[in-house]
């Protein structure tokens, strides 16, 4: 037994060693960006980050997340830079102290979408609060990301400016599906439901069947990023430098460049709008 | 893990088989499954256990063996090896051989490694004894049921024992299997073990025994020589079991 | 019906083809879940060999802690394992989070419940068929403990497979303590999970097929192993 034991020992051992120091190499360049689903999901990662690797030599990781959670995450320090779309939540993140500075990094849009047949009849509404009302009187179905993510918080906001609470008609025609863009895409074509989404994952999302875009172009409906560092005073974890280095690329005409360059399908996806460094 | 008394016997003889109860009682719950039970075997030969179903055969092997404590009274068993260091002086062979789920030979290797030696020239000569030599490689379970029970007698022989308990090892087979039993088990004897065998066969007692002890219901009806107590039983208890009549 | 078929064709040219990436899926999710498997398999069966063969007051409470908590849900058992690999928890010095060791941790304690439960109904039903030959052989604690993991190694062999199939097949706790990183973190089920949310469900399912051909070139493997090394000791 005791031969077993320590063959069983060592094992393990070279299992958990092999683990850990697997990615060694890239260890003290490699961080963490805790980030939403939308921009994983439309691919703008599998674009930027050969090319931050290249410019800065920084390995980024991207946990991709509700807007909510990955602030939440960042601020159990599990993350060297937050990337999110939340305006509020963004600026109070920094004003707590776990955020260095918040720059503004890119938008794109809104888009409410849904089936071709539009029941309610909203297509070609400027108007995203009043077509929500609509939706509402009605009582049509409409799939909600419920998650506390930045898309979410964009909807209350403008269920809000509607007049509208559909908070108590949940599980009725309004359903939270409690999940990542993508799934409540899913969700919503799998019940003819109306579904806010960020016009990046929508481009990018494959089961579109006969939705299609009903509801754009209101100034409500912008969609604005942001980037920030994670603080090391409340988090001495951080990576600053190569965190630094990332958001500094991400900021400078090269990066903003980077990101106007991606497209789908020759459609551009996200706008940059970083300041200029002072 | 129950501990085997061993030397507690005042009369015990040294270089000798003593086994040795005294009071020997076994209740389960109220009720009293065996004794008082009060008993001598002494020296080599083979005592051959008769009596009817539940008349306590087996529990007062269980006891003698060490299997089960019993309820009060002592039962010891004084070997000539019992002294040495480690070393198993008893076997025990099963009604049903447990064998474990490996090939012959590593069924009797399992109990030679117990006992420090692994060698397979000792093994091979084990399987020799019981006739199973050339069945090494075949699983066990896969035997039949005589050789199944030899082989669990081989077992029982790897830890060289000075006393042999059977508990109807040939209750389920057939005679040719049994006769095979039967030559085993009177050449282990004869090469210094004791025997302590159970059974339901007065036939076998017959072919086998040196000393008989009839039981009934949970006592020692008859203990003596075999001739004696198969040729003119003194007790109705015995008489009764021995022309097949019910006894209670 | 159209994304089914499609999904068949490309889980063809994925395997055919011996896609770089999904390669690498594949072998990080073998990594990870095989890990996680000798983990759990050492000490579950510490654990089910002990339950097994001995009896201490409290035992029956065990066994009914250690049955339910093979109803861990993967999303509980990953929150519990972020919570204390998380910077701000406990272990989060370590800087686990977000490793294939995280990933294995998570999944070991999903199975070793697993094989616990499983393997100690193996072992004590075994041990209930050997006890009385045991006591006759005066057996140490060690040697009962080895005959019977020995002589039940067929068995164990499905529950291995049991805890292996949970492991890779769950999705809930590897995505929270791994983060679905890109060439990190990244296995089959988070893959999916990944590809499903994008809308590409024929690629979703197409790694779905590469998932159960994986799990049946495993489970044939172990069935294979069991027949030709049972036959020695079966019956």
């Amino acid at each position: 037994m005791s031969r077993t034991l320590r063959l069983a020992a060592m094992a393990l051992m070279t299992a958990a060693t092999g683990m850990a120091a697997a990615p060694a190499s890239a260890q003290d360049t490699a961080i963490i960006v805790q980030s939403t689903t939308s921009t994983k999901n439309a691919g703008l990662y599998d674009h930027l980050l050969p090319l931050i690797r290249k410019a800065t030599g920084v390995q980024v990781n991207v946990v991709a997340v509700g807007t909510g959670q990955a602030i939440r995450n960042a601020r159990n320090c599990d993350g060297d830079v937050l990337l999110v779309h939340a305006k509020a939540a963004e600026e109070t993140f920094v004003a707590d102290g776990f955020g260095v500075r918040r720059n503004d990094l890119m938008y794109n849009d809104f888009v409410i979408v849904g089936p071709k047949a539009d029941p309610v009849g909203i297509r070609a509404m400027t108007d995203a609060p009043a077509a929500l009302a609509k939706i509402s009187e009605a009582k049509a179905p409409f799939a909600s990301r419920g998650d506390d993510s930045g898309t979410h918080k964009k909807e209350m906001s403008l269920w809000a400016a509607a007049g509208a609470d559909p908070s108590g008609a949940s599980g009725t025609w309004y359903r939270e599906t409690g999940s990542g863009m993508g799934a409540t895409l899913n969700v919503g074509r799998g019940m003819g439901a109306y579904v806010m989404t960020d016009r990046a994952t929508w481009l990018a999302f494959k089961n579109k069947g006969d939705f299609e875009i009903l509801v754009e172009g209101d100034d409500d409906l912008f969609n604005q990023y942001g980037v920030i560092r994670v603080a090391e005073d409340k988090c001495p974890s951080v990576k600053t430098k190569p965190a630094q280095a990332v958001i500094d690329w991400l900021v400078s005409e090269a990066g903003q460049a980077a990101i106007a360059a991606f497209k789908l399908d020759g459609k551009q996806l996200f706008f940059p709008n970083a300041k200029a460094q002072s | 893990m129950l501990k085997r008394v061993a030397d507690l016997a005042t009369d015990a003889v040294p270089g000798r088989v003593a086994i040795t109860a005294r009071a020997l009682t076994y209740l389960q719950g109220d009720r009293t499954l065996l004794g008082p039970v009060d008993l001598d075997l002494q020296g080599a030969g083979r005592v051959l256990i008769l009596g009817p179903n539940g008349a306590g055969k087996s529990l007062l092997l269980r006891l003698m063996h060490g299997l089960i404590a019993p309820t009060s009274g002592t039962v010891s068993c004084a070997t000539p090896s019992a002294n040495g260091p480690g070393r198993a002086t008893q076997a025990m062979v099963f009604q049903r051989p447990v064998l474990l789920r490996r090939s012959v030979a590593a069924n009797v290797d399992f109990v030679l490694k117990q006992g420090g030696r692994r060698r397979s020239a000792e093994r091979d000569a084990l399987l020799a004894r019981v006739g199973l030599d050339g069945f090494q490689r075949q699983p066990a379970r896969k035997l039949s049921g005589g050789e199944q029970q030899r082989l669990a007698i081989a077992r029982a022989l790897a830890v060289a024992p000075d006393v042999l308990f059977l508990d109807e090892p040939t209750a389920n087979l057939d005679p040719a299997a049994t006769a095979q039993i039967e030559t085993i088990v009177r050449d282990v004897s004869e090469a210094g073990t004791k025997i302590v065998f159970i059974t339901h066969d007065i036939g076998q007692a017959r072919r086998l025994a040196d000393e008989v002890l009839i039981m009934a219901g949970g006592r020692i009806a008859e203990h003596g020589p075999a001739s004696q107590v198969l040729g003119a039983p003194q007790t109705d208890a015995a008489r009764a079991f021995l022309d097949g009549r019910l006894v209670f | 019906m159209q994304d089914i078929s499609s999904a068949f064709e490309l889980a063809l040219s994925m395997v055919l083809g011996g896609d770089a990436d999904l390669v690498e899926i594949v072998a990080l999710s073998l990594r990870v879940s095989l890990s996680a498997l000798l983990i759990a398999v050492v000490i579950g069966l510490a654990v089910s060999a002990t339950l097994a063969v001995t009896r201490f007051p409290g035992r029956g409470a065990i066994l009914v802690l250690l049955n339910a908590l093979m109803g861990l849900p993967p999303v509980v058992v990953g929150l519990i394992v972020y919570l204390h690999l998380s910077r701000a928890g406990p272990l989060g010095f370590l800087g686990l989070l977000y490793t294939p060791t995280a990933m294995i941790i998570a999944q070991a304690i999903l199975i070793t419940p697993i094989i616990a439960a499983l393997s100690r109904q193996i072992l004590e039903d075994l041990h209930d068929e050997y006890a009385e030959q045991f006591r006759s052989w005066s057996l140490s604690w060690r040697a009962k403990v080895g005959a019977l993991l020995w002589d039940g190694r067929y068995a164990l062999i499905t529950v291995g497979l049991a805890g292996f199939g949970r492991a890779i097949a769950e999705v809930g706790a590897v995505m929270i303590v791994g983060g679905n990183i890109d060439h990190l973190t990244r296995v089959m089920t988070t893959a999916i999970a990944l590809e499903t949310s994008k809308g590409d469900l024929a690629l979703a399912l197409a790694l779905g097929i590469v998932l159960l051909l994986l799990a049946l070139v495993i489970n044939g493997l172990a069935m294979t192993l069991r027949m030709t090394a049972g036959r020695l000791a079966y019956a």
